[in-house]
């Protein structure tokens, strides 16, 4: 299927609304983060991955992604409702009693597309690259993507991680980090400043590639040319550059909108701003 | 007194190692995973039968717990081997997030816990972790008594599905159980039918429960020896029939009093069937270097510690307190 990429513009634009509606509802939740990933779920979801909406937690013979930065929550539900997984109704439960999409993503609930907790920071990378062996070992040629926070990369666990997939050719991983530069307590910069993060990763041995997580365009040729360096007996890394807000002009150039919501006066300005392209849940 | 014998010593993690390669020749979908102690697991005659299906992690717990976590998406039965130390106190979260609260089929296989570590000290002799891992929902834990016992938890863990923790030791200890035992997870088993007093035992504090219960014999006390080698799910109803026929309890392993068996009969006796207990377990303390012997006298963790609790709680039975 050829790639359209005004379809997944639009596609994005719902999702930006679903995230800001989601947030607003239960006034909490992490839109920041969510806003400047969408594009790159609704490339993943909509275009790069081989996957199946009939959810199987083993997902063999498919492509897998597992979201290691929990906390954009929203920007996962959306993309998971809008590509069938389940209802889009269901978005209006978010962070609610007796939910499944609970405020971190979690298997505890039977959400389907959902097939490891996340929240706290730093596990994703391993879990990935579990599932990346285990495909080795059934002869899967399937691809295993994840998604990290810059700020999430200050955790030890990522650089033992970083480690072991480089020394084993865990070479089936798409590994992609949300460089935003932002995290709760300021910049990335102010907080712990993560040095030069291309120079790090190819000294831990990883292929590393760059892309404008904001550009679809940018975000597709960037997906499809990592999918060209896997089975090199590299790991793959992808620093994805966002700006936190993305798509709502108040809520970027800062680590504001990391976790708080729109108040009403904010949503209808926030939603001003994105069109309706699939209608609203 | 039910006469038990032995004629060899064994380790546990040695039984561990044997139960591990036999559960991968049944089932072609089990892995292991060492934090670069392969030959203090025993896990090196798997990594040699089984090269493709061993993994090598290096000393990097956390990253194995969540890797293990990984594999199981796809159909793998990952084994986790290291000291119990560095299998739980230091990879809490990533155990609670990637495994427990995931759901997922991962076997936490511990060696060296408890002071029978020895001469390495506190650092590496955790007395913490029945009471880590059992407070996490879903997880099962077991603490098996010696070699054989040990070698049977493990290929019965291979087929249940879900998170287990596998509690076991570095010294050689007597076996005792019976090389074909069919290891039913929380079934507990009567080592000894008796109507004074119950002791419930877990690890290697089972032979030294035995040990006493013959002691206890030559005073002319009749002990019932229940060994509780499932912590969680627990045998409620074997503690509840035991208690109600004697009236009195010993609790006996090797961790913490605080957060182990001991406290799991506590809380089931509360509920159902106030009894005077005692506890037979290291007294809220680290451990420190010496031998395993050494220790398990200095901490109390003998079988004449067993005897003085057993008087003990006969007294209070007796006293009606």
């Amino acid at each position: 299927m050829a790639t359209n990429i005004e379809q997944l513009t639009k596609t994005a634009s719902q999702v930006r609304r679903d995230i800001l509606r989601m947030v607003h509802a239960c006034q909490s939740g992490h839109p920041g983060g969510s806003l400047g990933c969408t594009d790159f779920l609704v490339a993943l979801y909509f275009d790069i991955m081989n996957h199946r909406t009939d959810f199987s937690m083993d997902g063999n013979g498919e492509d897998l992604f597992f979201l290691s930065n929990g906390h954009i929550s929203p920007v996962f539900y959306s993309v998971l409702a809008r590509s069938g997984y389940f209802d889009v109704t269901e978005l209006a439960t978010f962070r609610k009693l007796n939910s499944r999409l609970q405020g971190h993503p979690t298997t505890h609930e039977h959400l389907p597309g959902v097939r490891m907790a996340s929240g706290s920071l730093g596990q994703g990378l391993s879990v990935a690259i579990g599932g990346a062996l285990t495909k080795k070992l059934n002869g899967d040629a399937s691809l295993v993507f994840s998604l990290h926070g810059d700020g999430e990369i200050q955790e030890g666990q990522i650089w033992e991680a970083a480690m072991y997939a480089s020394a084993n050719k865990v070479d089936n991983l798409i590994a992609t980090i949300d460089v935003n530069g932002q995290q709760i307590d300021g910049s990335t910069e102010q907080v712990l400043s993560l040095g030069n993060l291309k120079a790090k990763w190819e000294a831990f041995g990883w292929d590393v590639l760059e892309m404008n997580g904001n550009d679809m365009t940018d975000v597709i040729r960037g997906l499809n040319l990592a999918k060209t360096k896997t089975s090199k007996g590299r790991p793959v890394l992808i620093l994805m550059q966002t700006e936190m807000g993305n798509g709502v002009d108040f809520m970027m150039h800062s680590h504001k909108w990391h976790g708080i919501a729109p108040n009403d006066e904010q949503l209808a300005n926030a939603l001003g701003q994105l069109e309706e392209t699939l209608g609203d849940y | 007194m039910k006469k038990y014998t032995y004629t060899e010593k064994k380790d546990t993690r040695s039984g561990f190692g044997a139960g591990l390669l036999e559960a991968s020749k049944k089932n072609k979908d089990v892995v292991a995973l060492c934090a670069d102690l392969t030959g203090s697991l025993k896990m090196d005659a798997f990594q040699k039968e089984f090269p493709e299906r061993f993994f090598q992690v290096g000393i990097a717990e956390a990253n194995m717990i969540g890797i293990a976590a990984g594999m199981t998406i796809g159909g793998k039965i990952p084994f986790t081997g290291t000291f119990a130390n560095f299998s739980t106190g230091r990879v809490y979260d990533q155990i609670r997030q990637s495994v427990a609260y995931s759901d997922k089929n991962v076997k936490i296989c511990a060696s060296h816990a408890g002071i029978t570590l020895g001469e390495d000290g506190a650092t590496h002799q955790i007395l913490e972790d029945i009471g880590l891992m059992k407070m996490l929902p879903g997880m099962t834990v077991i603490n098996p008594c010696d070699y054989n016992q040990t070698k049977a938890a493990t290929l019965a863990i291979a087929e249940h599905e879900g998170p287990v923790y596998l509690r076991f030791g570095r010294p050689t200890v007597p076996v005792f159980t019976d090389p074909d035992q069919k290891f039913e997870i929380g079934k507990a088993w009567m080592v000894n039918e008796g109507t004074d007093v119950s002791i419930f035992a877990t690890g290697h504090l089972v032979w030294k429960a035995i040990e006493a219960g013959e002691k206890l014999a030559e005073m002319g006390i009749n002990a019932e020896i229940i060994n509780i080698h499932t912590i969680k799910p627990l045998d409620e109803k074997a503690i509840l029939t035991s208690v109600a026929k004697t009236g009195c309890v010993v609790s006996a392993e090797e961790h913490n009093r605080i957060g182990g068996l001991g406290d799991s009969i506590a809380q089931v006796l509360a509920q159902h069937l106030p009894s005077p207990q005692e506890y037979v377990a290291v007294n809220d303390s680290f451990g420190e270097s010496g031998t395993p012997d050494q220790l398990m006298e200095k901490y109390g963790l003998s079988s004449d510690a067993i005897v003085k609790a057993v008087q003990k709680v006969l007294a209070r039975k007796k006293a009606g307190n």
